[in-house]
């Protein structure tokens, strides 16, 4: 029996095709997962089934839902389905609710459109949804507003607005891309008991393979608009028919090859660190909650303490609101300290303009949004020798930036183009040539591979190991993501409220989680059951 | 929310602070004795002296402004040179008339403005947006004293539906005095209307391009439901800074127009007291003028806090 | 290019090419009375009428084209050269004492009802185009100190000017370096309104024979002097009128077509 029933679904914007013979079928009840890279269709072809794409797209193709043509109907009787027999979850919970409404009567809302309940049935209704999501009245009153809960929260509340009039099907588009480990956890396991308590059917679309290795019974991979693989989950990944699907899984737990450490293995202490943290505490001003009163302060770095070698990698994860970016600001010398001390090669980093160009030299930082950390209004090579400013233009600086660009794998003739021009991984490449043109001793890569797709992903990891292979400088990483971290960073750190909680050798800690915190970011981290890779046929 | 009122007090009573220094300071600098001004050229020194001393003009700065303070505070705003009566009857005279053309005018800016915003941003991209834009744009460009003329040559001298001009009073009852502000309200409203709809639109439009208007699709809205039920209450924020801009404009700005429709305003009083250097009205009418804009803009916060629950947050 | 941008440019190019040409070449003397003429309707050789005075009204359109967009190009230069710099600093001070300073200052200037400030400033220093020009000129400076800090405050978010700093670039340098150049095109679109505003200001000022003085031609003095004879002669009141609300409908459609052209957002991929 089957619930959706998609055929031939395509798409074109103008004359760009988007989707491209689109067919799979969900069975009433089941979880049915659609992975792809981004700009692979799995978007669009969750909207195409709602109805809700762009003005002026025009699928062809069928959506039988139940036996009823979801393209041949009207607006009106669209609106009629969607929210009754389809409900819809996005990835950001931060905007997906209505601001200005209680979220009881943004639930409620589901039932009054579609008559379903009296006002203050409805109410009741929403009340009981919302504590199925877990926001129990008791202590989330339906009278709170979305900017009063968290999240993790909001996407409860959205889950709920989805599911208060019981559809069939709920098409949840990365429900959890945007939410923290430990919280995706919590909302996928919530997911996963609607489906076995409700009986609905789930179409999750995600780009993580791991999560849906964990949800999924069966899935297809989309590659630019069309559906290279399907089949049940566990028997592709075992067996993968497609190169696609097979460079997708290869890349999905990538590790690049991580250079022997170039320091004396002998005695550690010898070697001078090359970042030395002592006791360092980062306080923030909240506002008063009075005026004259005094501000209250909120420590966010508090008592932090760690030391990187020469040449060596670190990871720092935690979930966010840790204090990591705010340590990582403190270490560049963008915001002074409250207490401690940070030291670079010996010499102490201040703030602002105290804080000589030679020692600002000597680190330097890859941010994660390959959209916003470049000028669009100058050209490569400015961007790439922005760091110049710090060192006096050297004689020499075009041939530098022309062979920073090669060493990251460009052609040195991108110089004279604009950022636009380039792909997502391409400007990670070059923020990295940028962070290495003057030759720091330490680049700081603040989740700078978290806005990648996993293959591109695993080709900058790679091109990160041979870097630091070629010239030795050190790395601390920044992540969320533990699989990541596992894979390039000799070392973790361990960071909660604002200190670090557990530190040591990255197989170990990751293996052996002591400290609570820990044991639970190992424990959210969705991983791909180890037995069903294919026989390793790496070297 | 406490927090937030008892900000927005102290930044009022900081800006109305301010703003009577500001004013103060601008009347110092002008030329130009007043005591001479009001007796005449053909007054001797002395006379101009002993006036002086009655006016109060021969104090120190600091104490004159303190007691124009300690003045206003009571409701005593001074002797008009030119006139010889309080300024404060004088305004509260005019004030019948501003006041309810000012409101007439706002009445109008929003009758056309939020029907016109609403379909253009309803309609968006076709043809009835198309015209309302056009439209606007052209209500824009109005200079509102030259449409004032046309409305007068049609609608006063050729129909002779409406006055041309001049005030009749409220004693002879509500509709004479109506019929008198009408064309000058037209005149005052359609451009603002025209500012206003085209806010209104904007807004609209960049909310129905956020997140929640797709979730509310996704729960079966339709486009006019998201419209009414989820856009509209987000676009009054910035619809709400415009309208409360606008009232202090319609009040204070209303000079050009008073002045082509010969009415006993606010703003021709200012007007030739400025040009009579009637020094104490002008100060005194500014200041109100003044204080009328900081306690609108002061309930336009409260406005916003009362539509957004964001800026209600319990202390 | 789009019809509306083409036709608002094609009107503002008008309205300039006229105040341009009127510096060399018009009609008619526009000093030169001729009370025998006066009242005349359009004809061949005056194709918009003559005035009360019997002068050429196509000719003192086009002076006064070159006093409306003197005074409100001054104006706005005001505007901008004060109030860019103020908006970038505060920006860059964001949170702190002078952004606060800076922007009460300019809520400040808000407050006060700018037609008020500018008849008073323009009747205690008598009545003159130089003095229309800082009237106008002191209401563009809060408007574009507010245009330039709320743009660049989205700026100072954004990861490469975080870049700039790691860099060791001091706020000034970032300002110029970075916050300009892509603030440029809400400046542009913000110019072409106060632009279109300053017309119409110096018009009404003029209208209450607080601007330009005679001899030099203005269109709001145009209407103030043709008001008493409007029923007499309706063309001596329409034209002049015709002539800002072209000019300022131009302007307006320029700035809202340069808004969509220069927004990244609304410009079609390549």
């Amino acid at each position: 029996m089957t619930l959706l029933a998609v055929r031939d679904l395509s798409l074109a914007l103008g004359q760009t095709p988007v989707l491209d013979g689109i067919s799979f079928d969900i069975a009433p009840g089941e979880v049915f997962g659609l992975v792809g890279e981004s700009g692979s269709g799995k978007s669009m072809t969750a909207l195409a089934i709602m109805g809700l794409l762009p003005v002026g797209a025009h699928p062809r193709g069928q959506v039988n839902l139940a036996g009823r043509d979801l393209l041949s109907l009207s607006e009106r009787d669209l609106t009629r389905i969607r929210g009754r027999d389809i409900g819809m979850i996005f990835q950001e919970p931060m905007t997906a609710l209505n601001p200005m409404k209680t979220i009881g009567d943004q639930v409620a809302e589901t039932l009054l459109v579609h008559r379903a309940a009296p006002r203050g049935q409805a109410q009741a209704v929403a009340r009981d949804r919302l504590a199925r999501v877990g926001l129990p009245a008791d202590r989330f009153s339906p009278g709170l507003y979305p900017h009063e809960l968290s999240g993790g929260q909001r996407q409860r509340v959205a889950i709920a607005m989805a599911i208060a009039l019981r559809p069939r099907l709920l098409i949840a588009d990365e429900p959890t891309t945007a939410l923290d480990v430990t919280t995706q956890a919590q909302i996928l396991d919530l997911l996963a008991g609607l489906v076995r308590e409700e009986g609905l059917a789930l179409l999750l679309i995600t780009h993580d393979l791991a999560v849906i290795a964990g949800q999924a019974r069966r899935l297809a991979v989309m590659q630019k608009g069309r559906i290279v693989e399907t089949g049940a989950t566990e028997a592709l990944f075992r067996a993968p028919r497609q190169d696609y699907t097979r460079s997708l899984l290869a890349a999905s737990d990538h590790r690049p090859v991580r250079p022997v450490r170039p320091a004396p293995a002998g005695t550690a202490a010898a070697a001078e660190p090359i970042l030395s943290v002592r006791g360092a505490v980062r306080e923030y001003l909240l506002p008063r909650s009075a005026p004259f009163a005094p501000h209250p302060r909120l420590r966010a770095v508090n008592g932090v303490s760690f030391d990187i070698a020469p040449g060596e990698s670190v990871g720092l994860v935690g979930e966010s609101g840790c204090g990591k970016s705010t340590l990582t600001r403190a270490i560049l010398g963008l915001d002074p300290l409250q207490g401690g001390t940070i030291r670079l090669g010996g010499s102490d980093v201040t703030a602002g303009r105290t804080m000589s160009p030679t020692l600002r030299a000597r680190v330097q930082v890859v941010f994660q949004d390959p959209y916003g950390s470049f000028n669009p209004r100058h050209r490569v090579d400015r961007l790439v020798g922005e760091p110049f400013h710090l060192t006096g233009r050297p004689r020499d600086a075009d041939a530098r930036i022309a062979a920073a660009l090669q060493e990251v794998g460009l052609d040195p003739a991108d110089r004279h183009r604009f950022i636009h021009e380039f792909s997502g991984g391409q400007r990670q490449r070059i923020a990295i040539a940028r962070a290495l043109i003057i030759r720091p001793d330490l680049i700081i890569l603040d989740e700078a591979v978290s806005a990648l797709d996993v293959r591109v992903r695993a080709q900058v990891l790679d091109l990160l190991a041979r870097l630091r292979q070629d010239h030795g400088m050190a790395y601390l990483f920044i992540s969320h993501d533990l699989s990541v971290v596992r894979a390039v960073t000799d070392r973790v750190l361990v960071m909660q409220a604002g200190r670090i909680v557990e530190e040591g050798p990255t197989g170990q800690v990751l293996a052996r989680p002591a400290h609570p915190c820990t044991q639970r970011l190992a424990a959210s981290t969705p991983t791909i059951p180890a037995d069903w890779k294919e026989p390793a046929h790496a070297p | 929310m406490r927090r937030y009122l008892l900000g927005r007090l102290v930044s009022l009573v900081l800006s109305l602070v301010a703003a009577s220094l500001v004013i103060f300071a601008v009347i110092e600098i002008v030329p130009g004795d007043p005591a001479s001004y009001m007796l005449g050229l053909k007054a001797s020194a002395e006379t101009v002296a002993a006036l002086r001393t009655q006016l109060g003009l021969d104090a120190a700065p600091p104490e004159r402004y303190l007691s124009w303070i300690a003045g206003m505070a009571r409701g005593d705003f001074g002797l008009s040179y030119t006139y010889k009566v309080p300024v404060s009857d004088l305004v509260a005279q005019r004030l019948t008339v501003s006041l309810p053309l000012a409101a007439y005018a706002l009445a109008l800016t929003a009758l056309v403005a939020f029907p016109a915003g609403l379909l253009a941003a309803a309609r968006r991209g076709r043809i009835a947006d198309a015209t309302v834009m056009g439209a606007t744009q052209l209500g824009i460009a109005l200079p509102n004293f030259w449409f004032a003329m046309l409305l007068v040559l049609v609608f006063a001298l050729h129909w002779q539906i409406f006055p041309a001009g001049g005030f009749p009073g409220w004693e002879g009852g509500i509709a004479p005095g109506v019929a008198a502000l009408t064309l000058p309200a037209i005149a005052l409203a359609l451009p603002q209307a025209a500012i206003l709809a085209r806010v209104l639109r904007s807004a609209l439009i960049e909310t129905e391009g956020q997140d929640f208007i797709r979730t509310a699709r996704a729960k079966g809205l339709t486009r006019g439901q998201t419209m009414l039920r989820h856009a509209l209450r987000n676009a009054m924020i910035p619809v709400m800074t415009i309208l409360g801009m606008q009232f202090s404009f319609l009040l204070a700005g209303a000079i050009i127009i008073e002045n082509v429709f010969y009415l006993p305003g606010l703003g021709r009083l200012i007007f030739q007291a400025i040009t009579q250097r009637d020094l104490i009205v002008v100060e005194s009418v500014v200041m109100i003028l003044v204080f009328a804009v900081i306690v609108v803009t002061f309930a336009v916060d409260l406005a916003y806090a009362a539509i957004d629950p964001r800026l209600r947050r319990r202390a | 290019m789009r019809p509306s941008l083409s036709l608002g440019l094609g009107l503002a190019l008008a309205a300039a090419l006229a105040a341009a040409v009127s510096l060399v070449w018009t009609p008619y003397d526009v000093t030169a009375l001729s009370i025998a003429d006066r009242l005349k309707p359009p004809s061949a050789a005056h194709w918009l009428g003559t005035d009360h005075f019997g002068r050429d009204i196509a000719s003192m359109l086009m002076a006064g084209a070159r006093t409306s967009i003197a005074v409100a190009l001054v104006a706005v230069g005001i505007g901008m050269g004060l109030g860019v710099p103020l908006g970038l600093l505060a920006a860059a001070r964001r949170g702190g004492w002078v952004d606060e300073v800076v922007m009460r200052c300019n809520d400040l200037v808000f407050a006060f009802p700018s037609l008020v400030i500018a008849i008073l400033i323009t009747a205690v220093f008598g009545p003159s185009a130089v003095n229309a020009i800082l009237a106008i000129g002191i209401f563009n400076i809060p408007v574009f100190a507010r245009v330039t800090r709320g743009g660049a405050l989205g700026l100072w978010t954004l990861d490469f000017i975080r870049a700039a700093e790691v860099a060791g670039k001091g706020a000034a340098r970032i300002s110029v370096e970075h916050v300009l150049p892509n603030i440029a095109n809400l400046l542009i679109v913000q110019g072409t309104i106060q632009f279109s505003l300053g017309i119409l200001a110096e018009a009404g000022l003029s209208y209450v024979g607080l601007g330009a003085q005679p001899p030099t031609p203005s269109w709001g003095r145009m209407l103030a002097e043709a008001q008493t004879m409007v029923t007499l002669a309706p063309h001596v009141a329409l034209f002049p009128g015709l002539a800002i609300v072209f000019t300022v409908f131009g302007l307006n459609l320029l700035g809202d077509g340069l808004r969509d052209l220069l927004d990244p957002r609304l410009r079609p991929r390549a």
